[in-house]
């Protein structure tokens, strides 16, 4: 809370220069949540009881003889010392390479390249999906009275309170069994995206649109919102023009969190929708214990949600001009 | 402390509309209740037995002998709900617990270990922030194997980053707050300001937050039952009754609809109790 009247020019001279420092800051810890990612699941793994050279060849029953085990020790490189098969998978990894899959004996980078395109697919969907749920209820529960607020908290609760795993089967039931509109499983087509999404879509909505709710209610009373009132402008164009565009900021930053919920609940819906994508392919591998597409799909979700968190905060920042210059002040 | 209490009293005197419960907070009690009931006397809300097998009665709608229908093996629904309303808590309450406690010694660390622990324990919360929602417990039962106990500590495992972070934040509030400050003037040493005046202010702030992450955690342990990952499908806990039940999800809805609604019901209560216990211990609104 210093006056900042001395710093202001430099400051605001070096605007462009403050914006990149930023960036690269913020990108460097970013390498390094990821390295650490990386670090920590490679030695999590190591935790698993038995010999992982068994579990290439398909756990303890096999009765793999000894050649066979040493072959495939040699093969993933399972006889060398920790520290150096660690620096090899950290060497493997900057280049794409996530190691091959115990079960299908087939490069996991390939696999899951194959694979992440559905979910993204799915998630952006339900993602844009959710955000204008949450958007309509919002603005429609602040400005209808005390009826509609309390109506509005309801359904808010409410979705937010639904568990992927069970509104998937009500809809499924719902709609394909009873109804017969949209198909069961997930198929290629856009018909066969509309359960899924709404599935995961709906609790999301309920999550931001509590949020949204809040800071618009907060927003309305603020000293801008009061002199366009004063202004007269029409209480509608308040609401659309001045007041939602402050409300979304914090649901923008909001955003990076919400993907990585979406795809750990594609976990779930593509496992009931039977929807190829990166969450089945992690459930499969985790009821087979296949370690390189687990940890494969684990770095991979992590980098976009890493990825994503740093757009979110560049957009927030973008859109904020209070969020630039707090860092201005020391 | 009286005098604090009297002027609390006096600005907040105007609107006297005091501790009248609203009717979601009714409503979330009385369910609370009930399942209160159900897991310590299941035998009060049902009197068939969840486990007896009638094959002759398989698959049959609600009706007033069966609230909730049959399943496969003509066991009776909803008195298997009740049954399983004691698993499925327990796991709940458990993953609950386990995620606040790391949450607190995390946050404890953080906020009284000094500038390099507290560097540390932070980008440990961002690192693990980077393993979304179920990832880090799929990641736990890759390693520990599945099955109720393992995805118990699964789930109290992943919600611990989120656990940490606020309580880092509340502890940092309350470490600079007047009365810290004054105890620290008046020569109080660091354990003593932790222990009698720290700690029992966040004590407060963490029974919301637990009694918040319960319902979080009775969905995501069901999950991981629906899954196959947690509780096995011939135990009665609700995400295994609904696993068990998506086969016959277009003959029969009754057999997933109503373990879900539980679930559903479960967290709108807990939701709801814990917002009011935030409203009340705050004092705001």
């Amino acid at each position: 809370m210093t006056p900042g009247s001395a710093g202001s020019r430099p400051a605001q001279r070096s605007r462009g220069f403050r914006g990149i420092r930023w960036l690269l800051v913020r990108l460097g810890g970013a390498i390094f949540v990821l390295w650490a990612v990386a670090t920590l699941t490679f030695f999590a793994i190591r935790l698993i009881p038995g010999d992982p050279a068994e579990a290439v060849l398909g756990g303890p029953g096999s009765q793999a003889s000894q050649e066979t085990l040493d072959q495939v020790r040699q093969d993933y490189g399972l006889d060398l010392p920790l520290a150096v098969q660690y620096l090899n998978a950290l060497g493997r990894l900057l280049t794409g390479d996530l190691g091959t899959s115990y079960a299908l004996k087939v490069p996991v980078s390939d696999l899951l390249g194959a694979q992440i395109g559905g979910t993204l697919v799915l998630a952006f969907t339900a993602l844009c999906v959710a955000w204008l749920i949450a958007l309509l209820l919002s603005v429609w529960s602040t400005g209808g009275g005390r009826v509609a607020a309390a109506v509005g908290q309801g359904i808010e609760l409410t979705s937010a309170a639904l568990p992927h795993f069970w509104l998937a089967t009500v809809l499924i039931a719902i709609f394909s069994s009873t109804l017969g509109w949209l198909p069961p499983v997930s198929t290629a087509t856009p018909a066969g995206l509309v359960l899924p999404t709404l599935t995961l879509a709906i609790p999301l909505a309920g999550f931001l649109a509590q949020v949204m709710r809040e800071t618009l209610l907060d927003t309305l009373d603020a000293p801008f919102i009061v002199s366009a009132r004063a202004r007269g402008e029409s209480e509608r164009g308040i609401r659309l023009r001045h007041a939602l565009r402050h409300a979304s900021l914090p649901a923008i930053s909001l955003s990076g969190w919400a993907l990585g919920y979406l795809i750990s609940g594609a976990v779930v819906v593509e496992t009931i929708f039977a929807r190829p994508g990166l969450g089945r392919t992690l459930l499969q591998a985790v009821t087979l214990r296949d370690v390189p597409i687990v940890t494969g799909v684990v770095l991979l979700v992590a980098l976009v949600y890493i990825i994503m968190t740093v757009v979110t905060d560049a957009a927030s920042r973008l859109a904020d001009p209070r969020l630039r210059n707090a860092e201005a002040q020391p | 402390m009286s005098e604090l209490d009297l002027r609390t009293a006096a600005a907040s005197a105007a609107p006297v509309r005091r501790a009248r419960p609203s009717v979601s907070e009714i409503f979330a009690m009385a369910f609370v209740l009930f399942l209160a009931v159900a897991t310590v006397v299941p035998g009060l809300l049902s009197s068939i037995d969840p486990n007896a097998i009638a094959a002759r009665d398989a698959f049959q709608g609600p009706s007033p002998e069966h609230w909730f229908g049959t399943d496969e093996s003509g066991r009776d629904v909803y008195s298997r709900v009740i049954a399983g309303t004691s698993t499925s808590l327990l796991i709940g309450v458990s993953a609950t617990v386990i995620g606040v406690t790391l949450g607190l010694i995390l946050g404890v660390i953080a906020g009284f270990g000094g500038r390099i622990l507290d560097f540390s324990v932070n980008r440990t919360i961002e690192v693990l922030f980077a393993f979304p929602g179920l990832l880090l417990a799929l990641l736990v039962i890759v390693i520990a194997g599945p099955g109720p106990v393992t995805a118990t500590i699964a789930v109290g495992l992943s919600t611990a980053p989120g656990y940490a972070r606020i309580i880092r934040g509340q502890l940092a509030g309350i470490r600079s707050s007047g009365y810290v400050e004054s105890a620290r003037v008046l020569g109080h040493g660091p354990r003593r300001i932790l222990t009698r005046h720290i700690l029992p202010n966040a004590l407060a702030p963490l029974m919301v937050l637990a009694t918040l992450g319960i319902g979080q955690a009775v969905v995501w342990a069901s999950a991981l039952s629906y899954l196959g990952l947690g509780a096995q499908p011939p135990s009665a806990e609700w995400g295994a009754m609904l696993s068990a039940g998506r086969t016959y999800i277009g003959t029969a809805w009754w057999l997933t609809v109503f373990p879900g609604l539980m679930i559903v019901l479960t967290t709108i209560a807990t939701t709801i109790l814990g917002r009011s216990l935030t409203r009340r211990t705050a004092g705001r609104r």
